[in-house]
């Protein structure tokens, strides 16, 4: 077993890495926050809303969490085409990440406003406070408090997962691993920057979040 | 270690008899062969649709069995098919177990250097393809155009030679994914091979990729072994022949659905 690493081509194409590395930092940012804002959505109308629209929510989900990714991606970007609703590879990538990350955020959402014990609903009421207010207030922040880890795990499976977009060829690091291979046939050396640079983009984005949830929940924290 | 020595020496032998048993079956013409065996042995694709492939009736169909039939009836004898992979059927025609190899075989130096060429029989080429609204000739006019392409094929690296700076190259996974872009009109513009748009145009889709221009041609050839050349201009006459007729076009418009191109 001896192998001999050739990283010359860093020299050539640490451009198209680069694109790569951009590209999929705007489809977690933009996935994570229309995805959990869908998610958030979802949960309150499953677990709070009216019930007419429960069941078609509960159809979204079941959807969702039971069909793969990838075949999420290729039906809305081969797909919706022949329904005359035709987009860019990114919007589809975009789309089908805050799909998907909307589906599972919202049972993770979910399980933590049905974790919130019945006298909290009762006491935002005794304060005066609308529905509305209270599920603001007294039941979410304390809900996404509780499921914030769930919440950072999921957020980074599904960054982890947009490397399949690179099938619809949007140009995500994946993407760039793979040309880069393709043209230097160095599939090691490839895959091993990659795996080091998504490495370390999943480290950076738990720490990111880590310290949204040190913004958005500021007393639990100093507990 | 004893059997060593003996698998040794009979390797050895094996190695210094096979020399006459090949010199003696090529001691007459191939030719010749044919003719008093009444069989016509050819090597043909089984894997490489629409050049060879199995029909639902398990009985081999395409462009390369189209044509060895051709032969066969030509030179008037039985046609008997031997299917075989890419990797082995030029060691099919050195080892003698064929006489003609028609299986999609473009024509190189390594290749050169151990066996014969007929003339070219089937179109084989990278192009670049589009439907007949889109005007497109030349790489120049690929310019703000949306080209797919297959990540990796050949047809990838020419294109990004010969492309314009603001042209964009949209690089798909495999074959699926570039014929998927463009019937769903993600890109208006595919480079590929003209087997892929055959295999298009085949699904008869609302978006017919057309030739637009070539970027590399590499058409198929009959393979047949060195030193037969009796062989060799009874092939090529018989490919002049059937390029005259129009027979060699009906099978290309049956296969590939175009024509022959005028400078096969």
């Amino acid at each position: 077993m001896k192998y001999v690493f050739d990283f010359a081509w860093l020299g050539q194409y640490w451009p198209v890495l680069l694109k790569g590395i951009g590209i999929t930092i705007e489809l977690i940012a933009v996935g994570a926050v229309l995805g959990v804002a869908l998610g958030i959505f979802c949960a309150w109308a499953r677990a709070l809303g009216p019930g007419w629209l429960r069941p078609a929510i509960t159809a979204y989900v079941e959807l969702i969490r039971n069909t793969p990714f990838l075949i999420q991606l290729f039906f809305i970007f081969f797909g919706l085409p022949s329904l005359g609703l035709q987009m860019s590879e990114l919007q589809a990538a975009n789309l089908a990440m805050i799909v998907n990350l909307g589906a599972y955020s919202c049972e993770i959402i979910r399980a933590g406003i049905q974790a919130t014990p019945r006298g909290q609903f009762e006491a935002g009421a005794s304060l005066a406070m609308s529905p509305i207010q209270t599920f603001r207030y007294v039941i979410l922040v304390p809900s996404l408090q509780r499921i914030w880890p769930a919440l950072s795990s999921q957020i980074v499976i599904v960054m982890l997962g947009s490397a399949v977009v690179s099938q619809i060829a949007a140009e995500d690091l994946t993407f760039a691993a793979n040309f880069i291979q393709s043209r230097t046939f160095r599939a090691f050396e490839a895959y091993f920057v990659s795996t080091a640079i998504y490495l370390l983009l999943a480290i950076a984005l738990r720490q990111v979040l880590a310290a949204a949830g040190l913004l958005i929940f500021p007393r639990r924290m100093r507990r | 270690m004893k059997r060593r020595q003996l698998l040794a020496i009979f390797g050895a032998a094996t190695l210094a008899i096979s020399p006459l048993l090949t010199a003696s079956a090529a001691l007459a013409d191939a030719l010749t062969d044919i003719t008093t065996r009444g069989v016509l042995r050819v090597a043909v694709p089984q894997d490489f649709p629409p050049f060879g492939s199995v029909g639902t009736d398990m009985a081999p169909m395409g462009y390369d069995i189209d044509m060895a039939n051709l032969i066969g009836e030509k030179l008037g004898v039985k046609t008997e098919l031997v299917p075989v992979t890419s990797a082995n059927r030029i060691p099919y025609l050195q080892t003698n177990k064929v006489d003609l190899v028609i299986s999609s075989l473009g024509k190189n130096a390594e290749r050169e250097a151990v066996i014969d060429f007929s003339a070219a029989y089937a179109p084989f080429f990278n192009g670049i393809f589009a439907p007949d609204a889109v005007s497109v000739s030349k790489a120049e006019d690929l310019a703000d155009k949306t080209i797919g392409v297959t990540r990796g094929a050949v047809e990838d690296l020419e294109l990004t030679k010969i492309a314009p700076k603001n042209a964009v190259i949209k690089r798909y996974e495999d074959n699926n994914g570039t014929i998927s872009a463009f019937l769903s009109g993600q890109v208006d513009v595919v480079a590929t091979g003209n087997v892929v748009a055959a295999a298009i145009l085949a699904k008869n889709p609302p978006k017919r990729p057309e030739l637009k221009f070539l970027i590399k041609n590499s058409p198929c050839y009959i393979g047949l072994n060195k030193a037969e050349p009796a062989l060799r201009e009874k092939v090529n006459a018989i490919i002049a022949e059937a390029r005259v007729d129009g027979s060699l076009n009906a099978i290309s418009q049956k296969w590939l659905g175009a024509d022959l191109p005028a400078d096969l």
